[in-house]
């Protein structure tokens, strides 16, 4: 039998070219599962828009589906064009955090703003993967990477608060761990009328886990499950205890009128007036 | 009947958009460019059209970019510092061959230099701005008429080469106020779109082709890539033949066709013994200066150049073979004297004209001075 998620992809293109143990694979599974869960029987609904990193290439070329490669850190103003014109589009960005926190920040902050349609899916491997490895904003403090090779002095961002404070209607994070609630949230995402955001962190054995003393991508994993805490339980704890923690869950879900909408009944409203 | 209006430039140009079919405009506010996002805010919702300023002009150009993949006629407009910012998506627009229009009211530069006054320092960024190989399409207004007239050109060469094309302006055109005259029937061409899902929408083995566009959201499953892609959108890092065939074609399908996009003006007489090359507002003082040099019984010849990229080498050249001197004015330290001196290979001397800072034109005198001391 073939795998559920066949079906959304373009086999021609199969294998992946991602590393083993890539946290990728997971990040798709549970993406097509929540897509198949929705009851949509192909992604023609959906548009994808990707920059440049490993993650950028989950949909591109892997989903049977329009998707838009863009610049490194340029997909959610190329996401941003496209559901303008077609507000009827699920269009969803996926990105590393190097593309969406680091270069492309500014862009993640003023969607949310203004609450575009959208649905970002970070995928967090905490550094640049592609490139061999540099420090990431997402590093953690002290991790050795290949331009921080006397440990990183920085601080990670959290990319989950900022999109919250921002103005985005949805915003969670899991670990590839947390397959199940990760797909719970995504399916939760994509019906969101609104600006909506998932980090996901996820392992990249070759170029973060290897410097990190991980001898494998399971390895990885059993780390993030216990070193992984529920937003209820961090809201309990004191600020220093929570450093260093991965604070899981959903961190907002509300309700606001989302941008295109309120957008196209201006333009109608002007259109009427006009004529 | 066709209607006449006294529009500024930059109206003019908003309003050349809008007849054009334009539906997607996304900018950043920067002088002296700001008038033409501000005016299609006001006008693009009235014909059902999107505006929206972004946080930036990379934002800008990307946001004009996703436009384009869902449909849209989609536009920005910037100056020196903004166009700067943009190179990386001009260069994506180009490889993927996405339409779009950009207007770029050049100013003096470099950096902010100053903003609110006009320069002719973009000529060479508008065709090299971008990395790696990149063929251009740039259009040169010299009026308010032709801010109409030539965005709506940008727009019908844009869709029908599916790729970028830039309206260079400078600030004295963009802000001088003038009569426009609109006619009533304009020709407007759209983008060719496939008809079955089988079709190539990124090339054939046709080294000119000019594949049709689908729109996303319409069943195609289109991959767009700003990485070297085969016929099929499908990535390929490192093949050298994926590559060169395929910047081969996007390369030829616009230097091919030089002799369709080129338009230019010529004044003068036809035994003329000096030159004139010009474009934008500097042209304006070029006409003065040739009109009465003419009458003065000067002998003199100025090609005006509408088109700036492609360059029209051949026409250039049957110049540099009549006259001794071309005489190239231009408010820049020399950079349209350089390709004109390129094309002339050494048929006739090449004399730069240069004026820079504080948007100071050249004026007819000054020209003519430079012809007397020639003849």
């Amino acid at each position: 039998m073939e795998h559920f998620a066949v079906k959304y992809l373009r086999k021609e293109r199969l294998p992946s070219p991602f590393c083993p143990g890539c946290g990728n694979g997971i990040v798709i599974n549970c993406f097509m599962k929540a897509v198949e869960e929705l009851g949509f029987k192909d992604l023609t609904q959906f548009v994808f828009c990707s920059g440049i990193g490993c993650a950028a290439w989950i949909p591109s070329p892997h989903f049977k589906a329009d998707s838009i490669h863009a610049l490194h850190g340029r997909a959610i103003p190329v996401a941003i064009g496209v559901k303008l014109m077609k507000p009827h589009l699920k269009v969803v960005v996926f990105g590393g955090d190097g593309d969406i926190a680091g270069i492309g920040l500014s862009h993640l902050i003023h969607a949310a703003r203004r609450n575009i349609g959208i649905t970002v899916i970070m995928v967090n491997n905490m550094i640049y993967g592609m490139t061999g490895g540099q420090v990431a904003p997402t590093t953690p403090e002290k991790a050795i990477t290949t331009t921080t090779p006397y440990g990183n002095i920085e601080k990670p961002i959290d990319a989950v608060k900022l999109v919250v404070e921002a103005g985005a209607v949805y915003a969670a994070r899991w670990t590839t761990y947390h397959v199940v609630q990760l797909k719970n949230s995504i399916k939760r995402a994509l019906m969101k009328n609104g600006f909506s955001f998932i980090e996901v962190i996820s392992q990249c054995p070759t170029s973060y886990g290897r410097r990190a003393r991980f001898k494998s991508a399971v390895e990885m994993l059993n780390w993030f499950r216990e070193n992984s805490i529920p937003i209820s339980k961090a809201k309990k704890m004191k600020m220093e205890d929570v450093r260093g923690k991965i604070v899981v869950g959903e961190f907002i879900d509300r309700e606001e009128e989302e941008y295109s909408e309120k957008l196209h009944k201006l333009i109608n409203k002007v259109m009427k007036r006009e004529n | 009947m066709p209607q006449k209006y006294f529009w500024q430039g930059n109206i003019a140009c908003a309003e050349g958009a809008i007849l054009a079919g334009c539906k997607f405009f996304a900018g950043y506010p920067i002088t002296p460019a700001s008038e033409i996002a501000e005016h299609l805010a006001l006008r693009l919702p009235q014909v059902g059209g999107v505006f929206i300023q972004m946080e930036d002009e990379i934002a800008a150009i990307n946001a004009v970019i996703g436009a384009s993949w869902a449909g849209a006629k989609a536009m920005t407009a910037t100056s020196g510092p903004g166009f700067s910012l943009m190179q990386e998506g001009v260069g994506y627009a180009f490889f993927t061959e996405t339409p779009c229009v950009l207007v770029v009211v050049q100013r003096v530069g470099p950096a902010t230099g100053q903003a609110s006054k006009g320069a002719q320092g973009n000529f060479m960024q508008s065709r090299w701005g971008t990395h790696g190989d990149y063929a251009a399409i740039v259009l040169a207004p010299n009026s308010a008429q032709e801010m109409f007239d030539l965005t709506i050109e940008a727009f019908n060469l844009s869709e029908y080469y599916r790729t970028p094309v830039i309206v260079l302006a400078d600030e004295l055109v963009a802000h001088m106020v003038e009569p426009v005259e609109v006619p009533d029937k304009v020709k407007i061409i759209e983008r060719r779109k496939p008809r079955r899902l089988d079709e190539s929408f990124f090339g054939s083995k046709n080294p000119r082709e000019i594949p049709p566009m689908p729109e996303v959201g319409s069943g195609f499953n289109v991959l767009v890539t700003g990485s070297t892609h085969d016929e099929r959108g499908y990535r390929f890092t490192s093949n050298p033949e994926v590559h060169r065939r395929l910047i081969n074609r996007l390369y030829w399908k616009i230097e091919g066709s030089a002799r369709e996009i080129v338009k230019y003006e010529i004044q003068g007489t036809e035994n003329a013994e000096i030159g004139i090359i010009s474009y934008g507002c500097t042209s304006r003082s070029v006409y003065e200066a040739v009109e009465r040099g003419l009458k003065q019984g000067l002998k003199l010849i100025h090609l005006r150049l509408k088109t700036l990229w492609p360059f029209p080498d051949w026409v250039v050249e049957e110049i540099a073979d009549k006259v001794k001197a071309i005489i190239v004015p231009e408010m820049s330290l020399g950079q349209l004297s350089r390709e004109v001196e390129r094309a002339v290979h050494g048929k006739s001397r090449v004399i730069l004209l240069s004026k820079v800072g504080g948007g100071e034109l050249i004026t007819p005198n000054e020209i003519i001075d430079v012809v007397r001391r020639l003849t």
